[in-house]
């Protein structure tokens, strides 16, 4: 352990896709600045640290971890549980870590279905035993463990106590290092720390704030798939009826998704305030479809929405891409 | 430790809550269960409306020092208002005050004791929950312009008009059609009484025409209607009549010399003719003529002129624009009527294939003195007096092919269509009925003159009117075939002339007409009341009252009736001067707003509105009525409902759900 008295970082990837990480190492030079005013105790993707060097610390020892990934299997869980003990101040950083993001999405189905498809009815799958993991696995030279694959996708706040979050598919650089400058002032010039429990590195607004396209009434009467339509330049998307979570996601991306033409995906989680960012979104959707006359039969105008609701391909895992294990649904009912 | 000091009250309402529910357990539980959230008293009581319930809560507030109150009673509708006048009068601000039902949603639709009485824990655990969430709200106030818009000139709308006009105050009376009126005034005589309906109506009509205090805007229609109750701005377009009203004298020449004929589908339910300039009827108010452009020949062919030519007070104005007329009102009264049902589509009955096949409204110009036959009851072909005349109730009424409702004034109007048939001709008159209705003031006794008159009633839904005769008496008839179901057989009456008691139906455009004005109309279309018995000319939006059968299908007398009443409400709101409205309102937080616009169109009262320079959406406070429905649809969470907040909400679930009973007291 190499004591030089600089403040301690660490960084961990639970269920996750790694972009996180490459998010981090986007800041450029700045990484520089990392190394200079940190300590590296364990960064699994980019140094050759061990659990057990991390059980080893004394509690509160890293001053700053950066955790992401979502909270899949019991080594996730473990290590949640281990970091925030050995951490100071404990970041969940990224949408997985935040509120389960895409791994969440299986909370719509169930372990067994998952293990099904996986282990045996995938085409690709060539598995004559019909093997499927066991979390205890005797052998000749004893028992095997490998992690439990829980049921439910968790995000870190539904394990251990978390300080700050910072949002995003991953995180933007310019907002990682510009958190990274606000925790090096705090530690090197004594400056003062956000408020605990904050969302950091991203905006209170929404990222249709951010959007530079016009925006006018809407009316959607249909919806269309990225690949269905070349957006208009300079239309709003929402309004040609590609689904864009601008309105309903928190800002701080630069909205760069909709700027090119690609809707926003909503990976900034939910504005403050909001309890379920689908469910939002859903309800302002539903708010503007553009049928119905006034004298209008009912279940005239119910088929008429439903037509057009059929357009919108996947609502859940659209409106839910990120923010599954977070909202109100949390997963799918699994039958008893 | 709590922070509030919450009083909850359980009414028994008599047995209609205590008759289902265990108000005693349910009193004890909430004292205790929910005393680490801040109940302090916990009451039964068996009228808590009574003004002793209402001393109880008003006691406690005052020597319990309570900051809330729950009420768990009966429906916010009923008795919210008393409920949070009760605490305002003990010195609370009437919006901590919570009104949980236990009767409409517990004990009125539950018969289990046991579980109607565990649900309305969870219902006061809600409302417990909710009421910490409250916020004191302060009413806002309005003045109110002292003049009023009367869009329909029928006998609702001239009497709604008269009677604002005659207490001294400004009224802007707007009529479709060249005259005033209404359908009263296409009718001869008027049951029971039978007096003459131009007799009666056509004084009323003069009065509004000369009244100082009405401005009278015929042949117009109101495009827009913007603000809110007290200080609405309405946009009216008269329509050109390309005749000048400060120079014509009504003397009527030019309709005398246009050449162009046309059918009248309105004043004459298409049974006789108007000219391409015309008015309405002769005692038409005003009396000015109009020109319908569409069948003028000048405005067709650029050749004719010939009113212009006779006329000598040189009126004719063929350059004549549509005006645009800005009115302020501070309130609206719509008395838009009804259309008649469209006997066409009841298609087995033949109207508009046979030919001696009437509707209503046809036959009440056909006995009308001033009507196309002079006041002869005779056939299509103009001369032939029916010696049989079968009428048919319920036509396109309590039939689900078409509408459920009861047009409630056909049965009459066929008593009075058989006595005048049986006066005028002596024929003979075949009533046929599905149940008689003649249920107000000397209607019954009205329906035994007929009866002992000698006309004849089967009881049935007529199956066909047809031309096809069976038998050598049927022939050159049409034939009524029915089940007579006084007899349980099958009969066919042969008749001269058959007339439809057509329904009342709701205006063409009553729901375009409802959305202008930011109210609603039933399933079936008929504008709807803001309470169907105690407040039924009054609608969910404040400063917009509705009269006559624009609300739904009814006779003269009650149609008066309202328009009075409607009156009566705006006078009352006259002579405040000044109104608070309900400070449930919802909000834009502009900071939040990312100006997305999803909400922009959606608001049922028009209040939302979008600040371009800002780029943020705003909300008219004195429009909105609190409805929710922005609130649900904003994507950025930018609006805010007062006393529906998320954190109201949220906290009422949790209550609800009971999820605050740290250990679940089992009863
Ligand atoms: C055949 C028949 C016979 C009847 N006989 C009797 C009887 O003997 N005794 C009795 O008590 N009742 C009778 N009734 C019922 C009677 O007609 C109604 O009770 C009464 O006419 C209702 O008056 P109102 O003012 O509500 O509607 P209406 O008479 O329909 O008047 C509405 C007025 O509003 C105008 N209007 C509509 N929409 C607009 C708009 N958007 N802008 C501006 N103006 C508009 C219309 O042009 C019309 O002038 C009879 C009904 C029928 C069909
Ligand atoms: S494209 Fe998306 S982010 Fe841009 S204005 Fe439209 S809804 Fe908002
Ligand atoms: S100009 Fe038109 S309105 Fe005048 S007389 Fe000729 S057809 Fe009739
Ligand atoms: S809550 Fe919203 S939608 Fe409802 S009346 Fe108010 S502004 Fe309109
Ligand atoms: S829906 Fe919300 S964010 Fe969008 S314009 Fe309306 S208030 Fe603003």
């Amino acid at each position: 352990m190499n004591e030089n008295g600089k403040p301690k970082f660490g960084m961990y990837w639970a269920s996750s896709c790694g972009g996180c990480e490459i998010s981090v190492l986007n800041i450029g030079e700045h990484i520089l600045t990392v190394d200079e005013v940190f300590d590296v105790v364990f960064w699994p993707v980019a140094t050759d640290f061990k659990y057990e060097d991390v059980r080893g610390y004394p509690d509160g020892y890293i001053d700053l971890c950066l955790f992401n990934g979502a909270i899949r299997n019991s080594e996730n869980e473990e290590m949640a549980h281990l970091l925030r003990q050995k951490s100071k101040v404990l970041v969940a950083f990224g949408s997985c870590a935040y509120e389960g993001c895409i791994p969440a999405l299986a909370n719509f189905t169930s372990r067994e279905a998952i293990f099904q498809t996986v282990y045996l009815d995938s085409p690709s799958v060539d598995n004559p035993g019909r093997v499927i993991p066991q979390p205890v696995t005797a052998v000749p030279e004893g028992q095997l463990h490998i992690p439990e694959f829980y049921n439910t996708v968790k995000s870190l706040d539904q394990v251990v106590d978390v300080d700050y979050t910072i949002p995003g598919c991953p995180p933007e650089p310019h907002q990682i290092w510009a958190v990274l400058q606000v925790v090096v002032a705090a530690l090197t010039q004594g400056a003062e720390l956000p408020p605990k429990g904050s969302i950091i590195g991203a905006k209170e607004t929404a990222v249709c704030d951010e959007c530079l396209h016009p925006k006018s009434e809407k009316k959607i009467f249909r919806f269309y798939r990225p690949y269905e339509k070349v957006p208009e330049p300079g239309v709003c998307l929402l309004e040609q009826g590609i689904v864009c979570m601008g309105p309903a996601t928190r800002g701080g991306c630069g909205a760069l998704c909709p700027q090119v033409g690609m809707g926003c995906r909503g990976c900034y989680g939910p504005l403050g305030g909001v309890a379920d960012q689908g469910a939002r979104m859903l309800s302002a959707v539903a708010s503007v479809i553009g049928v119905g006359e006034p004298e209008m039969d009912e279940r005239m105008l119910e088929r008429e929405f439903e037509t057009v609701m059929d357009t919108l391909v996947d609502p859940a895992g659209t409106f839910y891409r990120f923010s599954m294990a977070h909202s109100l649904l949390k997963r799918a009912k699994i039958k008893d | 430790m709590p922070q509030e000091r919450i009083g909850v009250y359980v009414c028994h309402c008599g047995s209609n809550i205590a008759g289902t529910v265990d108000v005693e357990e349910l009193t004890a539980w909430a004292g205790e269960a929910l005393r680490h959230r801040g109940v302090v008293v916990a009451r039964d009581y068996k009228f808590m409306c009574s003004s002793l319930g209402q001393d109880l809560i008003a006691k406690d507030i005052k020597e319990d020092a309570l900051t809330r109150v729950v009420v768990a009673a009966c429906s916010p509708h009923l008795h919210e208002a008393t409920f949070r006048k009760a605490c305002a009068d003990a010195g609370m601000n009437p919006y901590l005050c919570e009104l949980v039902s236990i009767r409409e949603q517990v004990s009125w639709v539950h018969t289990d004791k046991a579980a109607a009485t565990a649900k309305a824990k969870a219902v006061i655990s809600g409302g417990v929950e909710r009421v910490i969430h409250h916020a004191p709200l302060e009413p806002m106030s309005v003045p109110i312009n002292p003049a009023t818009l009367v869009v329909g000139g029928g006998i609702a709308g001239i009497q709604a008009a008269m009677e604002i006009a005659d207490s001294g105050f400004h009224v802007y009376l707007v009529e479709r059609e060249p005259s005033i009126g209404g359908h009263m005034a296409q009718f001869d005589k008027t049951f029971p009484t039978l007096d003459c309906a131009a007799c009666i109506l056509t004084p009323k009509m003069v009065s509004i025409g000369s009244h100082p205090h009405i401005t009278l805007l015929t042949y117009s229609e109101v495009e827009q209607v913007d603000g809110y109750v007290g200080n609405f701005n309405v946009t009216v377009r008269k329509k050109a009549s390309y005749v000048n009203s400060d120079l014509c004298t009504g003397c009527s020449v030019c309709e005398e010399k246009c050449p162009k004929s046309v059918i009248d589908p309105v004043f004459e339910a298409g049974l006789g003719y108007r000219k391409a300039i015309y008015r309405s009827f002769p005692q038409a108010v005003p009396k000015f003529p109009v020109i319908d452009a569409d069948n003028c020949i000048y405005f067709d062919t650029g050749k004719c002129k010939a009113c212009e030519i006779h006329c000598e007070a040189g009126a004719i104005d063929f350059e004549q624009e549509d005006q645009i007329l800005e009115l302020n009102v501070g309130n609206i009264i719509l008395a838009t009527g009804y259309d008649l049902f469209d006997a066409r589509r009841e298609t087995q009955y033949g109207y508009g294939r046979l030919a001696n096949v009437f509707t209503s409204l046809e036959f009440e110009r056909l006995t009308n003195a001033a009507g196309p036959t002079n006041g002869n009851i005779v056939l299509r072909d103009g001369e032939t007096t029916p010696k049989s005349v079968g009428i048919i109730h319920c036509v396109g009424s309590r039939d689900r092919k078409f509408n459920n409702y009861c047009s409630v004034i056909c049965c009459m109007q066929s008593l009075k269509f058989a006595h005048l048939v049986k006066e005028r001709t002596g024929a003979e008159v075949f009533n046929f009925y599905i149940d008689m209705r003649t249920a107000y003031k000397e209607y019954d006794e009205f329906y035994q003159r007929v009866l002992s008159e000698g006309v004849h009633f089967i009881r049935g839904r007529v199956a066909e009117v047809t031309d096809v005769s069976n038998t050598p008496e049927e022939e050159d008839k049409l034939v009524i075939q029915i089940e007579d179901t006084r007899i349980g057989r099958q009969r066919r009456i042969p008749v001269d002339m058959v007339i439809l008691s057509a329904a009342l139906e709701p205006r063409h455009d009553s729901d375009e007409v409802a959305h202008q004005f930011g109210i609603s109309c039933s399933v079936n279309g008929w504008f709807i009341e803001k309470h169907p018995k105690l407040d039924p000319v009054a609608t969910m939006t404040e400063g917009i009252y509705i009269a006559g059968c624009a609300q739904g299908p009814k006779d003269i007398p009650s149609t008066v009736t309202q328009g009075a009443a409607a009156a009566a409400r705006v006078l009352g709101r006259i002579q405040q001067k000044e109104m608070a409205l309900e400070p449930i309102r919802a909000e834009v937080t502009e900071a939040l707003c990312s100006g997305c616009r999803i909400c922009n169109n959606l608001c049922p009262y028009t209040a939302i509105v979008f600040d371009e320079a800002k780029e943020v959406s705003v909300i008219n406070a004195a429009l909105c009525q609190g409805c929710g429905t922005c609130v649900a649809a904003c994507p950025s969470n930018a609006i805010s409902g007062t006393q529906f907040s998320n954190e109201q909400v949220m906290a009422q679930l949790h209550g609800l759900l009971m999820l605050n009973i740290m250990e679940p007291v089992v009863s």
